[in-house]
């Protein structure tokens, strides 16, 4: 049961990538000083695409996805390059950026139901959100429209009428998902989409998304901790730790062969169906007020050398395709001589526990 | 086991069960609105528990799995006492639960302690780490300050909070989530209590410091002889975890044996979806698209016959089959786009009233032969449609159809080799 609703033809040439990030910043200010919850990160996102975004809880990943969207809180600033089809959208003034959100760019969030008004039938959600863009779609076109993706979605057209409340957690988050689609939205940020449902239901979102590129072409940003809905739904992973991208590339190269310590620590700590013991990460993710010198992960780095708690680590070729930042990985010859040799650390004890 | 840590004493097979629970239902009153309440009108009992039994037995960890609204939690709470039981019985060291004024049952929760899920929520914001350990020893009336702070010293350390002046003075906001969820350990043990009931201990903890506290709860087992009802929706911890699991859904145990005979052989299929629906962080691993449609259903109105048949992919004639499925085999039918649905609609109408729970189901109003038409359709996009082996007849009533069902009832826990299974499919061995 695939429908393609972009009549077959891309919307976009296959060539240019349709999110091309460029050293991108935000930061929150507070009475201690900067949080540097991005702070330079680059990845690029092809047409039909589904890159994953993985990190601990405070890693900076749900503050990239709404930094890209341009939804940040008051008081948080970005900086950097995105090219959306060529086009900055960062340099945008704030009328161009909304026009852009909804019809170029849809987001969708973790808790479906604080974000449906209780007041409207998913109708009125529907003909409020398609108007807003296409103001000249009458009513019977607005609601061919809406009940093509929510078919998509499994929601049956009897449903179109009903209140938000009269649908279950699952049902609500296929709503959000299509009302984010019916617009056909070239690029899309979905922030941990699966988090408050249940193992089934999560299943059920996951092929939704997995289907994602095949029915709709869509490029989409998965943000998520969980490494096992990397695995099923994503093309491409980005690991994240403290602001910064550690590793990205193909989802198989980097889960077979991850090459930064934080992504092998994040992979082994993983409690799956094949766990045989328990591993986990000692210590916490740093401050971000104040950040550790070098790499951020060398407090907690196992493999940690003397170049690392001084020098920041340089964004290089991974070995089989991708970025990394890892001393370990290279550049060898940017290291200082004796950079190489163990660093010697205080023992973590559960005072800097997570 | 060799995915256990070997230190680990094996758990007595025979010996007294240290809880025992026996046909254990707890149900919840629905309020409804003043004037049914006023009138007398039946508003409809949530069955959140619904005939559970079982033993805990000394040592052993026994983990409670199922999906939200399952009941699980509800099932923890009535071990201590939390919830009043509606019927049946929790008997702890021998003792009914129902029996125990509230002093005494004070006393019985020395024994028997709890571990909430969410370390935010469990620990009260205004009360330093030391208050909030020294209250559990406060009100089970230890007076004098010294044995309390001695107390919670060592309850500290034993989670690993040390070196423990540093955090005795602190507040839950200056604790991580990990730290967080040590003190809530620490205020369980300090008591010395016999069974810890762990609700989601780790759920809500990041990946990275999950398989920390786990380990913690596994070395304070074997220090303290603890026993442990773990209760969890995520099966990988409770694979690693667990000695026995008892699978839940709707309010029943559909489930429970051996972790090690349950993950190598799951027999009812509500466990084995749950075991194929876990995304594993291998690339080529792959979770298999026909998993249960739907959620859920609404506890208040649960499916007849076996609560799990509008989902499963197993499903066969005697599961007991009604109105709300026949609603749902519509709609989904609706949902391919081929059909026409504004046409359909007419012929069939309103669906609303087969929401209530009936083998009944009377659809149509433009007359019957239309009505069956649609039916006929419907049955040859999807002719192996488990549904239609449970209808017993379609006649013409009214202005449409009225479909009848085979009624069913709720299957019962039976042994199906080394585990007891609540499915038809697992019919009682020897018989059949």
């Amino acid at each position: 049961m695939t429908v393609d609703l972009t009549d077959g033809s891309l919307p976009v040439p296959a060539e240019g990538p349709v999110i091309s990030a460029r050293d991108v910043r935000v930061w929150y200010g507070t009475t201690r000083g900067a949080i540097r919850a991005v702070d330079g990160v680059s990845f690029d996102l092809a047409p039909g695409e589904t890159l994953g975004l993985v990190g601990e809880s405070g890693c900076g990943k749900s503050t990239l996805g709404r930094g890209l969207m341009g939804l940040l809180p008051e008081g948080a600033k970005r900086d950097g390059e995105v090219l959306f089809r060529g086009r900055d959208i960062f340099s945008l003034g704030s009328k161009a950026s909304y026009g852009l959100r909804g019809g170029e760019l849809g987001m969708i969030f973790q808790e479906p139901l604080t974000r449906l008004n209780p007041l409207m039938r998913i109708s009125q959600h529907f003909e409020e959100t398609i108007k807003q863009h296409e103001p000249s779609l009458s009513k019977d076109e607005i609601r061919d429209r809406a009940l093509e993706v929510l078919r998509l979605m499994g929601i049956p057209p009897t449903r179109y009428r009903s209140y938000p409340h009269e649908f279950s957690g699952g049902m609500r988050q296929r709503l959000m998902i299509a009302l984010a689609l019916v617009l056909r939205p070239a690029f899309v940020v979905a922030d941990e989409p699966t988090t408050a449902l249940d193992v089934l239901v999560e299943a059920q979102i996951v092929q939704i998304l997995n289907d994602l590129r095949r029915n709709f072409s869509t490029s989409l940003l998965l943000i998520t901790h969980n490494v096992g809905i990397v695995a099923e739904a994503c093309d491409r992973v980005a690991v994240m730790y403290a602001g910064r991208i550690v590793e990205q590339g193909t989802v198989t190269e980097v889960f077979k062969n991850p090459q930064h310590p934080y992504t092998r620590a994040l992979l082994r700590s993983t409690i799956s169906l094949t766990t045989t013991g328990l591993e986990y990460i000692e210590g916490a993710p740093p401050d971000l007020v104040d950040p550790p010198d070098g790499c951020r992960f060398h407090p907690r780095c196992p493999e940690a050398m003397k170049v690392c708690a001084t020098q920041n680590p340089v964004n290089i070729e991974r070995p089989g395709g991708g970025r990394v930042e890892c001393w370990l990985v290279g550049p060898e010859d940017q290291i200082p001589a004796g950079g190489t040799q163990a660093l010697e650390k205080e023992e973590l004890t559960v005072v800097d526990e997570a | 086991m060799s995915t256990k840590p070997d230190a680990r004493p094996e758990p007595a097979e025979t010996g007294t069960p240290l809880v025992q629970v026996r046909d254990l239902s707890v149900h919840f009153q629905l309020r409804g609105g003043t004037l049914a309440r006023l009138f007398g009108q039946d508003t409809g009992t949530i069955k959140a528990v619904d005939g559970v039994s079982f033993d805990l037995r000394p040592g052993e960890v026994l983990g409670l799995v199922g999906e939200s609204g399952s009941g699980k939690s509800t099932l923890g709470r009535a071990l201590l006492g939390l919830v009043p039981a509606t019927s049946g019985s929790v008997r702890v060291q021998d003792q009914d639960l129902a029996e125990l004024n509230r002093g005494r049952l004070r006393e019985m929760r020395q024994v028997v302690q709890m571990v909430f899920q969410d370390p935010n929520a469990a620990l009260n914001p205004s009360m330093t780490v030391e208050e909030a350990v020294a209250d559990a020893l406060r009100v089970h009336g230890i007076r004098s300050a010294s044995e309390r702070r001695e107390r919670v010293v060592e309850a500290l350390e034993r989670v690993g909070l040390s070196p423990v002046e540093l955090f005795l003075s602190k507040y839950p906001r200056d604790l991580s989530g990990g730290q967080k969820q040590r003190v809530v350990i620490a205020r369980a043990i300090v008591l010395d209590p016999s069974v810890l009931v762990a609700d989601e201990p780790v759920s809500m903890l990041d990946m990275s410091v999950r398989a920390k506290i786990l380990q913690l709860m596994l070395l304070l087992k074997q220090e303290l002889g603890l026993t442990y009802v773990y209760i969890t929706h995520d099966l990988a911890t409770a694979k690693f975890f667990c000695d026995r699991v008892a699978i839940m859904y709707l309010g029943r145990i559909v489930e429970i044996g051996p972790t090690e005979e349950i993950f190598a052989n799951p027999r009812h299929p509500y466990t084995k979806a749950l075991m194929a629906a876990i995304p594993e962080p291998d690339p080529e691993h792959t979770v298999p698209r026909d998993l249960p449609r739907g959620e859920i259903p609404d506890a208040a109105q649960p499916p007849l016959g076996c609560a799990f048949h509008p989902r499963c992919p197993e499903a066969i004639t005697g599961c007991g089959w009604e109105s709300r499925d026949l609603r749902v085999l519509m709609e989904s039918h609706w949902l391919r786009t081929e059909t026409s649905y504004d046409e359909e609609t007419a012929a069939i109408g309103e669906l609303d009233h087969l929401d209530e729970p009936s083998t009944t189901a009377q659809i149509g109003r433009g007359g019957s032969a239309p009505v069956r038409a649609i039916l006929d359709r419907i049955k040859a996009e999807d002719p192996d449609e488990p549904l239609w082996s449970g209808v017993t007849s379609i006649e013409a009533e009214g202005s449409g159809v009225s479909v009848q069902f085979e009624p069913a009832d709720s299957p019962a826990l039976r042994r199906a080799g080394g585990v007891e299974v609540a499915c038809i499919l697992y019919p009682e061995e020897g018989s059949g």
